[in-house]
């Protein structure tokens, strides 16, 4: 028995010495002592010590919560000799001395009848051994953005298989839509699409784009993924991407990827640089689909065209009607989330129009504009003629920091966004003026600050502080209603085109995945790491990592950044030949089980299933590798066959007991 | 330069607007929505978010004396357009109610005459009565011929009822009048502590 | 509105033919075109109007500004005798409308503070004319339609606002664009449908209202309309009494004429200009409508 004082943490309240000399009374406790920090080196030095010395068969430390330095006291236990699962912790400074700080008297009872439970537990310990298991070194990664594309090049570079899966007909994300980049301005595409090309022709990545996650099963190390190849209706082996087919193709509908600013074909590749730069045809859009459809349904009237001019032009004959979707199913050691975002859709704020008015565009829809392949070739132009706007206003938070709107918080990127956006209107047109209605302006960050400074000082940019309340056509002008809360007096501005920094959201069926993947989502469906500040690229279901902007908004330094992080994460898995399991898993006492199979519906972690026993009896049958020993199953138990090792029945029983002793 | 203001975390204007509005003035970050939105505010000694924000810090007097919380037209726009869901137009209302509780005198006189003299003719007669109430507001005012042109051509187009309307059971009416007015004076006894 | 949503569900309108009726102090004096022309449209919809007995003023904006207490106590009283009566209430002023509404909605939650006896018990749904109308637009067949009539709709702040008693969206309301759509006008998109017509002020501050009733009237006339539509004696009061006292400071002078929408409706029910009474506003309709082949 090892009473620690915690500097003063826990012996500023515990009067250890009557600790210390309860425990000797204790039965069954052969030795006692008491240190000033267990989990320094002497502190662990005293134990290893203690347990040679006095043939120690099992330990308590008491000291603080498990979740700091079990595992510290497990190893120093193991290298004494002793098996890692006979040692006790009990929690007497974040139960004990840090909420009772101010009843010395009471705290110090508390920490003794503490040490009591840990002891009768302690002398019910029974010796774990951890488990070990194999792993697939081959990772998942879903979301072929920035972050995606980043997480997968570390890891195909660290040696290791890698599976892209990318929802769209090209991967880049939005990164891909993004014209300039802040703070320094350089253009997104030159930056972005060397590390798309690199990807596409890694000879350790597979690029499976227009397909999606079906299923996930399995555990870490050894999941099974079904993953949907969308019909692409283009034989992509064939296919050169000569660009015949969407040159020709009859059929022209809103490009999604120019945010219906520009148009595209039924059969298309979203941008130039699309990667892989290969066709996919659109269904719904397609001629001959409509066509198809329209005879199968045996409606009466004029037949659509038959069309099929893409499928006449390819020189390679690589148009397949015949093409279905596809399952595949693949198995991988750990899988990387960098499913990005979506823009707010802004016909929620009636009082801007709800989207009725052309030239109140979103940020996005001008990076397009400004962007040299985009729908306007870079020019800015107001959507509704074409004309050269001369007053803009950039509207911040729209969709952001909004309780009104169901979104109560920050973008995180749109400040510097709007920055961005003042700075290049101005470089492409010198009569622009810009003005900026912003609540708070959030520039943390290295150049930020100075960034957002330049576009007041040298690009005339005018920031007006405070939210837009109304914006409405008046002519051919916006007419836009704002506060200046610095000087305390309303703003009007007849406007040539309004830019809303709509903000960021995460992507669409990101929650159904989640549910797919055991992971949680947040209120505003961002995925949650497994620890906001120490594990900020894991999640709670080993193997599964996070990238980007999934998790919550931020900006393409700190997604790269994160994308490398999950990549380190993976690669450091998959250093390893062998995954060790905790032992702490459940067990079923296959004499008791009735087989109800009421665990199983318990079980958040799917890892409860069935096994037929010689006499054709269905019984449960707990999967380790992926019980988290959560204890559910433990509980809803009604013939108390089921047992968690580490917490079995027994041990709890004692604990409580012990109390009344 | 107004001198400085010596913010006050709860000043009893503030506690008031809490509990009679049911709005926390912290709630407001200041964005400007409301004010921006205002058919009032160019009317306004100070608009809407700065009456938040002297809430904030407590300038009960400020508040009291500015002309914002009568010439607020209840029109609910702010209300309906805050992004943090505060009632602005309910803070507006507790704080004239509160003025009027304290005997503040009311920054716009003919506002609150008008209020007045509508009450009075109501109470006297069970509806409104509207040529009654134009000359009461014009005598008491003290310009007895405003509105003259607007009143004649009325008058012409046979849009104004001469005779005052004839309702039974006013007498309710009058008592509902003097119990609300009790009930009034008790609040603002409490109010005044 | 707990108490609502408890009453059986033929009180709410839909298939509703019979309501008690609150005109309102307005609609009996220098709004009669409003009653007039409104009891003509429901007589010949076949919506049976029951003139409330002995009601009394809901104490409007006035009641509301000076005592909390009183502001839920008068509209109480007719909210009581509403609900004796037992048909859904209807009213075709939008703040007697919004007055009974909140005074049933306050009363559901805060019983104590009404003094107009039990209104708690079983309150009657409050509704707007619009709402009962837009009710049976289905069935609704103009003997004659207003082609051609361009028609700016004026929803003011009262039917919209604050969203617990709004029968409309806030910024883009639609319902009476809808009527206005079926009798064959032409609803106008405009941004000012829910702006503040200055409300009561006219006496005390009427440059407040004449400065904010006239961008309401300007913003109309930009946009090519024949004729505002309101659906409230307060704000056809302020918009189109005050036209002749517009303009100067704020910009050009402007002429537009302000009707009720149940005259617009009894122009396509087949009534004359003259039994809707549309020659009695400030700034004559009859020009307009006659150019039209309307009147
Ligand atoms: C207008 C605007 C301007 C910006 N400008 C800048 C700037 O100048 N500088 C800067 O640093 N940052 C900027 N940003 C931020 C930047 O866009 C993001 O930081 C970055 O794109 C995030 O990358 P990501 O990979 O996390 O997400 P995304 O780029 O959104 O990529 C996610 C990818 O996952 C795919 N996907 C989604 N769901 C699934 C699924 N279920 N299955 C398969 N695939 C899926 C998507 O199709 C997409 O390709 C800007 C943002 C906006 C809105
Ligand atoms: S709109 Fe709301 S949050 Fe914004 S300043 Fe006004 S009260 Fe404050
Ligand atoms: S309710 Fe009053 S404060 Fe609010 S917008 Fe209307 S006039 Fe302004």
């Amino acid at each position: 028995m090892f009473v620690c004082h915690c500097g003063t943490n826990i012996a500023g309240v515990v009067d250890i010495a009557r600790v210390v000399e309860a425990a000797k009374r204790m039965p069954q406790v052969v030795y006692v002592s008491d240190n000033k920090y267990t989990c320094s080196d002497p502190g662990q030095g005293s134990i290893k010590n203690a347990i040679g010395e006095h043939k120690l068969d099992r330990v308590v430390v008491s000291a603080c919560s498990p979740r700091m330095h079990e595992k510290t006291f497990r190893k120093a236990v193991a290298q004494a000799g002793l098996n890692p699962y006979m040692l006790e912790i009990a929690n007497i400074r974040e139960h004990d001395s840090w909420v009772h700080a101010f009843d010395k008297e009471g705290a110090t009872a508390k920490a003794i009848e503490l040490v009591r439970l840990a002891v009768a537990k302690v002398s019910r310990d029974a010796q774990l051994h951890a488990r070990q298991i194999g792993l697939t070194k081959r990772a998942l990664v879903i979301g072929g953005g920035i972050a995606g594309i980043q997480a997968a090049l570390d890891i195909a570079n660290s040696g290791h298989e890698v599976v892209v899966v990318e929802r769209e007909a090209t991967i880049g994300g939005r990164m891909a839509q993004v014209d300039k980049t802040f703070p320094t301005l350089d253009c997104s595409a030159c930056i972005l699409s060397p590390k798309m090309v690199e990807l596409s022709s890694h000879p350790r990545v597979t690029l499976l784009t227009y397909a999606e996650v079906v299923s996930v099963k399995g555990f870490l190390g050894n999941f099974e993924v079904e993953i949907r190849q969308k019909a692409r209706k283009v034989d992509h082996a064939s296919c050169t991407g000569c660009g015949t087919c969407w040159q020709k193709c009859p059929e022209k509908v809103k490009s999604d990827f120019d945010l219906g600013l520009g148009e595209r074909t039924a059969i298309y590749i979203p941008f130039p640089q699309a990667v892989p730069p290969k066709p996919v045809i659109d269904l719904e859009s397609c001629r001959y689909m409509k066509y198809l459809a329209f005879t199968a349904s045996g409606a009466e009237g004029k037949k659509p065209p038959q069309c099929r001019i893409c499928e006449k032009l390819c020189p390679t004959g690589s148009i397949d009607w015949e093409q279905k979707d596809k399952i595949l199913t693949e198995k991988f050691g750990a899988i990387v989330v960098a499913t990005g975002f979506k823009t707010f859709d802004h016909s929620a704020y009636g009082e801007y129009g709800a989207g009725a008015y052309p030239d109140v565009i979103t940020g996005l829809q001008l990076e397009r504009m400004m962007s040299a392949s985009g729908p306007t070739g870079g020019e800015v132009r107001r959507p509704s003629d074409g004309a050269h706007p001369k007053t803009v206003v950039f509207v911040s938070c729209v969709g952001s920091r909004d309780e009104a709107k169901g979104r109560a918080y920050c973008s995180k990127v749109c400040c510097m966004y709007i920055a961005k956006h003042a700075i290049m209107l101005k470089e492409h047109d010198p009569e622009v003026q810009s003005f900026v209605f912003y609540i708070d302006i959030r520039a943390g960050g290295k150049g930020y600050e100075e960034f957002v400074r330049r576009a007041q000082e040298e690009y005339g940019a005018i920031y007006l502080r405070g939210r837009v309340s109304k914006i409405y056509q008046e002519g051919r002008k916006l007419k836009v209603l704002g506060e200046d809360s610095l000087i305390g007096r309303p703003v009007e501005i007849d406007a040539d085109l309004v830019v809303l920094a709509t903000g960021i959201e995460p992507s669409t069926g990101v929650v159904d995945l989640a549910q797919r993947l055991s992971i949680s989502y947040d209120t505003d469906r961002f995925l949650v790491e497994a620890h906001p500040k120490l594990r900020p690229v894991e999640t709670q279901t080993d193997g599964v990592f996070l990238a980007g902007v999934c998790i919550g908004p931020k900006d393409i330094p700190e997604t790269v950044a994160q994308g490398s992080a999950a990549a380190a994460k993976v690669a450091a898995l998959f250093s390893q030949e062998y995954i060790t399991t905790d032992p702490m898993t459940a067990t079923v006492d296959l004499m008791k089980c009735t087989g109800c199979m009421l665990c199983a519906q318990v079980c958040p972690f799917k890892a409860i299933g069935s096994q037929t026993m010689r006499d054709g009896k269905v019984l449960a049958n707990v999967n380790e590798s992926l019980c988290k020993g959560c204890g559910l199953c433990a509980a809803a138990c009604r013939g108390k066959a089921i047992d968690l090792r580490g917490f079995t029945n027994q041990q709890l029983l004692a604990e409580v007991t012990s109390l009344w002793q | 330069m107004p001198s400085p203001v010596i913010p006050e975390s709860r000043s009893p204007v503030s506690r008031f607007v809490i509990e009679h509005s049911g709005q926390n003035p912290a709630r407001c970050y200041q964005c400007g929505k409301c004010t921006a939105g205002c058919p009032a505010a160019p009317d306004m000694d100070m608009g809407p978010r700065q009456v938040m924000r002297a809430l904030q810090l407590g300038m009960g007097r400020e508040v009291l004396s500015c002309n914002s919380i009568w010439v607020c037209l209840q029109c609910q726009t702010c209300s309906s357009r805050c992004p943090k869901e505060i009632d602005i137009a309910k803070v507006m209302e507790s704080l004239r109610l509160m003025a009027i509780l304290e005997g503040h005198p009311a920054a716009e006189k003919n506002i609150a005459l008008f209020n007045e003299v509508f009450l009075d003719v109501v109470k006297r007669h069970g509806r409104a009565y509207e040529l009654e109430m134009g000359a009461l507001y014009n005598l008491r005012s003290g310009h007895p011929t405003a509105n003259a042109r607007i009143l004649v051509e009325l008058v012409a187009k046979g849009r104004l009822a001469l005779l005052p309307p004839a309702v039974r059971g006013v007498a309710k009416v009058r008592r509902l009048f003097d119990e609300a007015e009790a009930a009034r004076r008790r609040v603002g006894r409490e109010v005044r502590g | 509105m707990k108490q609502e949503a408890r009453a059986p569900s033929e009180k709410r309108g839909g298939g509703q033919n019979t309501f008690s009726y609150y005109p309102g102090c307005a609609l009996k004096s220098s709004a009669r075109e409003y009653d007039i022309s409104a009891r003509l449209c429901c007589e010949s919809l076949g919506i049976e109007l029951r003139e409330l007995a002995d009601w009394t003023c809901c104490g409007a904006s006035s009641a509301h500004a000076t005592s909390d207490v009183l502001a839920v106590a008068l509209p109480g009283k007719d909210l009581h005798a509403a609900s004796e009566a037992g048909y859904p209430l209807v009213t075709a002023c939008a703040m007697c409308f919004s007055r009974l509404k909140i005074a049933a909605h306050e009363t559901a939650d805060m019983a104590t503070r009404t003094l107009a006896g039990d209104v708690s018990g079983n309150i009657v749904p409050v509704m707007h004319l619009l709402e009962v109308i837009d009710s049976r637009l289905a069935s609704l067949v103009p003997n004659k339609g207003l082609a051609g009539l361009k028609v700016a709709c004026f929803y003011g702040c009262l039917l919209v606002r604050p969203k617990a008693v709004a029968i409309d969206d806030a910024e883009n309301p639609q319902v009476m664009d809808r009527l206005m759509r079926t009798i064959g006008a032409e609803p106008m998109p405009w941004a000012f449908k829910t702006e503040c017509c200055g409300a009561g002020l006219p006496l005390a501050r009427p440059d407040i209202v004449r400065r904010l009733s006239h961008r309401i009237l300007l913003s109309a006339a930009a946009v090519g309309a024949d004729c505002v539509a309101v659906a409230c004696p307060e704000c056809h009061a302020n918009l189109d009494m005050h036209q002749a006292g517009m303009g100067g400071k704020h910009g050009g002078e402007v002429r537009v004429p302000v009707v009720y929408f149940t005259q617009l409706l009894g122009l396509s029910l087949g009534f004359s200009p003259y039994e809707l009474h549309l020659d009695r506003h400030m700034v004559d309709p009859l020009p307009a409508l006659s150019s039209k082949g309307l009147a």
